[in-house]
């Protein structure tokens, strides 16, 4: 029904777009992922290819409102969860001099570092369609912008929740037991329907970005409960046919904050919280610094080195999805400035307390004036038991991407 | 008698040395520091300006790519211009923004914009001698050209493009992170309108010229080049940009100019 809902709306925006002309934009990609090993569980296909479009509509009126729509979707042969569609925004902004509305679904991002992202809580992950978890859900929304002098005020009425997306029983990059997203389950009486507040503040000091917010509501992160667990009512008896993990959504509150840093050649970045849920409260950080030489060797080739800290107060508890309890991370971004515009990132994670570690390799150029190409490599190293990541000892993957631009 | 006229003749030279730069002939540094001066005098007091930018690169066969960019630049007096650049083509770059508050003494402040995450990142600002956009021109020659970031010396008068022209070099005061040890700048006597960069690199050999040309005059008082190209003398490769829809004193303020609006701009 929902989505019938939606598909109206997107017909009526296109459809205001045939008249008076908007903007339409977006890409449409072909994926392919092939696995270095079989599939540990059963159920599970190997390699996996899709194809995937995220149109984009906009149009300003005359009194320099505007509406946004992006719309996502993709098909997926291996996974029937990854098959999905999505509205990432449709929104109407309305500027004032120094404030604005933006109502509808919406996306925001907050942060600062690069291989976590700690603070960014107003969107849902759909981590079925990364699991680099930078892919967004579109969220609900009311913000309030004020900005003035003393910097940026936004106030988030968050009036309905997303719940996280999961890889499914055929899918890759899952753990062993399969994620339930059916019988998820929340703290809150009024579950999805609740209503979550964000503010946050920000502001320019020179070299420095410094935010800080407050986040109440329902958790993003659900707990991963063993299905034997839930309790009874939760799950009709006797649908349980083999054990799963359920997603349960608790409500926490949470303040944070998030900072960016350049001077000279440095860039030093830091984001931080403080969440109290249904489990104890914790601590979690990410910190860490970007060198940039510019002109490698009297060349346009620029070469950033990276290296940031995380860690978590929860350790690397199985029930939660945090994979960063106490790691380092090590990286290399490498920008040649050439037409094609090329880049080329490579991070290394290594767990501080354990052997469990991570490389991953990205890299993306455009052919031609439309295209673009993109190829990454995941290789879960060293994943040992105890370590959050060892149910995906197996899943070691590449991504190949072709994407044309419209 | 000899050591007289001998002690004579060095009393002059040091008289003429000491009043030359007083009520003689200016000597080079100043004389180049005034006409630098006199051409950022003339292009001060425009306000603000948007304007559409048409980029042409051509490789050394001579194939070419396009990209599109809409500028927009505000005066800050007392600090430096603040400009934003958002990038309409290509397509997989569209919606991103460069937003840079110059400073007249320090390194710039920038942050980027990439639309898809709707994430404003901080750029550390010592990048100067980068390529722009995968272009000939790097940061810092797109950048505004603030009088205090060079020290300057005239070198000779010319006639250039049938115009009188006088000839300065300009030296980057920023040694370390610029990509040139020199300048050399043809600007017409009349308007002080620039019509020629020579660029040297770190090893003093020539790498670039910028040409310009399609000078209009707007508001009655500011020149704007309608083309600006730049060949790479080393690469073989050149870089055209074609300016259009200038539009002076839009009524553009700070704010929009705030990492902060990036989010809602297109």
């Amino acid at each position: 029904m929902r989505v019938r809902i939606l598909v109206a709306l997107g017909a009526w925006v296109l459809g205001v777009g045939a008249v008076d002309a908007g903007e339409l934009s977006g890409y449409v990609s072909v994926e392919a992922r092939p696995f270095f090993h079989d599939a540990l569980y059963s159920g599970q296909n190997d390699d996996n290819g899709s194809v995937a479009a995220r149109p984009e509509y906009y149009h300003e009126f005359e009194d320099g409102s505007s509406i946004t729509f992006i719309a996502f979707g993709r098909v997926d042969n291996a996974d029937s969860e990854r098959t999905h569609v999505d509205i990432r925004e449709l929104n109407y902004l309305y500027p004032g001099d120094s404030w604005f509305v933006r109502l509808g679904v919406g996306k925001v991002f907050w942060g600062a570092s690069e291989f976590v992202h700690l603070v960014d809580i107003v969107n849902q992950t759909d981590l079925v369609e990364h699991i680099d978890a930078e892919d967004k859900l579109g969220q609900p929304m009311i913000q309030l912008g004020i900005s003035k002098g003393w910097g940026n005020l936004d106030f988030f009425l968050l009036p309905y929740f997303r719940e996280r997306t999961f890889p499914g029983r055929d899918g890759r990059l899952r753990p062993e037991r399969v994620i339930d997203t059916d019988e998820a389950f929340y703290e809150a009486a009024s579950e999805e329907r609740n209503v979550d507040v964000a503010v946050r503040y920000s502001h320019t000091l020179g070299e420095c970005d410094v935010g800080v917010h407050f986040f109440a509501g329902n958790n993003r992160e659900p707990l991963l409960i063993p299905s034997e667990l839930v309790p009874p009512g939760i799950v009709p008896p006797g649908a349980v046919t083999e054990p799963t993990a359920v997603p349960f959504y608790d409500k926490i509150t949470q303040f944070g904050t998030d900072v960016q840093w350049a001077r000279g050649n440095w860039l030093w970045k830091l984001e931080a919280l403080h969440r109290d849920g249904y489990l104890d409260d914790y601590f979690a950080a990410v910190g860490g610094c970007e060198y940039t030489f510019y002109g490698l060797r009297g060349g346009t080739t620029d070469v950033g080195l990276l290296s940031e800290y995380a860690c978590d107060e929860r350790g690397d508890d199985p029930t939660t999805t945090s994979v960063y309890d106490n790691d380092v991370f090590f990286g290399m971004r490498v920008t040649p400035n050439d037409t094609a515009g090329t880049q080329l990132l490579m991070g290394y994670m290594q767990d501080v307390d354990e052997s469990e570690n991570l490389l991953v390799v990205e890299a993306s150029r455009r052919f031609g004036e439309n295209w673009r190409l993109s190829l990454e490599a995941w290789l879960f190293l060293n994943a040992p038991r105890s370590s959050i990541l060892y149910d995906l000892r197996d899943d070691d993957f590449v991504r190949l991407e072709l994407a044309y631009y419209f | 008698m000899r050591r007289n006229a001998r002690t004579h003749v060095s009393v002059i030279v040091v008289l003429l040395a000491w009043l030359s730069p007083v009520c003689g002939a200016p000597g080079p540094e100043e004389r180049g520091l005034d006409i630098a001066t006199e051409a950022d005098r003339r292009d001060t007091g425009y306000g603000d300006y948007t304007a559409h930018l048409r980029m042409i690169l051509r490789n050394r066969e001579g194939q070419t790519s396009e990209r599109l960019l809409r500028v927009r630049a505000l005066e800050v007096e007392g600090e430096g211009t603040r400009s934003l650049c958002i990038f309409d083509t290509p397509a997989d770059v569209k919606g991103t923004i460069l937003l840079t508050h110059a400073r007249t003494d320090a390194d710039d402040y920038q942050w980027l914009y990439l639309p898809a995450l709707k994430r404003v990142k901080r750029i550390a600002g010592r990048n100067k001698s980068g390529a722009f956009m995968g272009s000939e021109f790097a940061y810092e020659d797109i950048a505004t050209q603030s009088l205090d970031k060079y020290t300057y010396k005239w070198r000779r008068d010319e006639v250039c493009d049938g115009n009188a022209c006088n000839v300065i070099a300009r030296y980057p005061k920023d040694k370390r992170n610029s990509g040139y040890t020199r300048q050399v700048v043809w600007l017409d006597e009349k308007e002080y309108r620039t019509l020629k960069v020579d660029y040297f690199d770190r090893k003093e050999s020539l790498l670039k010229t910028l040409t310009f040309g399609g000078y209009r005059l707007y508001l009655n008082e500011f020149w704007r080049p309608r083309e600006m190209n730049m060949v790479n003398h080393q690469t073989g490769k050149s870089s055209q940009l074609i300016w259009s829809d200038f539009a002076f004193r839009t009524g553009l303020t700070k704010s929009d100019f705030d990492r902060h609006r990036l989010t809602r701009i297109r």
